[in-house]
């Protein structure tokens, strides 16, 4: 039975992946929506970034002192003005640790 | 033009940095399967059948907590359905590959690949490979990823928890879009992004990784017609 069900939800997942790519014809879009999809990164991530701040492992709200504040405003500073991606990430997770750690 | 050589190494370099976050992830996506009392085999299996880190967590959650099979499907077709957003950007640049290249190359579009892929694609739209890019940095992203879940189901979670390593998801992310906060229009659309985030955050299937890119994709609709 668990089987079954990942077999069918590999299946559902390599349909998000391939439909768009391999059975939609992009012509079929128009150019207002080819104008949209330009925000996709912009409009898909932060879904990602926000709970994984403000929201805890079980399910709740942070605290506004909480140590992953102030992780991410560095790695957004650092980010923005180094292009970096390592820089981004060893930034915010050294201010996170140093926080938890040392203060 | 470039070699189909060196786009892919361009890729597997573009996603390289990333795995400071991945192979974490990956650790603890093996170690919680094995943690919830599932067969380490289908643990795995789940890399390579599903190949989704979230939703390879929110599937062994669910069906361990007694949720019913269907409801554990349901999540991870409504985690794993932003891809379709990737596909739809993504098949500009994959229009002339025959149609086995895309059924193929399809099975690779993640996050992070998706993203640094298509910053190379829109600042090199007439190079001729372009896919071998995409290949580079969908091909590096699973072989860590398997790795790593391996490691995590083997090893156990030996990254210890009080490191937090979680928070370098959130991290990634950031990097991946933190250029584009320069830009007014994107930072409105970010903003209604993770803001409807939090507050669908507990809506059925964890679909406000669904809701809220739509959400803010009708303000990006909107924002682009005043602009006019």
């Amino acid at each position: 039975m668990t089987w079954l069900s990942i077999t069918i939800a590999g299946i559902i997942t390599y349909f998000t992946r391939m439909t768009m790519i391999a059975l939609v014809d992009r012509d079929l879009l128009g150019e207002k929506v080819k104008a949209v999809l330009a925000f996709v990164p912009s409009a898909v991530f932060p879904a990602i970034i926000f709970p994984g701040i403000f929201i805890n492992d079980y399910g709740t709200f942070i605290e506004m002192n909480d140590p992953k504040i102030f992780g991410a405003i560095v790695a957004i500073l650092v980010g923005y003005f180094s292009r970096s991606v390592i820089a981004t990430i060893l930034s915010g997770l050294t201010s996170y640790w140093v926080i938890i750690f040392l203060l | 033009m470039l070699t189909k050589k060196q786009l892919f190494s361009k890729g597997f370099l573009s996603v390289a940095p990333h795995m400071l976050s991945v192979i974490p992830f990956g650790i603890i996506c093996g170690a919680i399967g094995i943690e919830l009392g599932f067969d380490p085999i289908l643990v795995y299996a789940l890399s390579i059948i599903i190949f989704g880190g979230a939703s390879q967590i929110v599937f062994l959650q669910l069906l361990s907590g007694g949720a019913s099979a269907l409801i554990a499907v349901t999540s991870v077709g409504v985690i794993n359905s932003r891809h379709l957003l990737y596909g739809a950007v993504l098949s500009e640049y994959l229009e002339k590959l025959s149609f086995i290249k895309k059924l193929l190359i399809s099975y690779i579009v993640v996050d992070q690949g998706f993203a640094e892929s298509n910053k190379f694609f829109i600042k090199n739209k007439t190079e001729p490979h372009l896919h071998y890019h995409l290949i580079g940095s969908g091909v590096t992203l699973w072989i860590f990823w398997q790795l790593s879940t391996l490691a995590g189901i083997v090893l156990g979670s030996f990254v210890p928890e009080e490191l937090g390593l979680k928070f370098a998801i959130p991290l990634t992310f950031i990097a991946i879009v933190v250029q584009d906060l320069k830009k007014l229009d994107h930072v409105i659309v970010m903003i209604t992004c993770g803001l409807s985030s939090l507050l669908f955050f507990n809506a059925p299937f964890k679909s406000y990784i669904i809701i809220s890119p739509i959400i803010a994709l009708f303000v990006a609709a909107l924002v682009l017609r005043l602009k006019k």
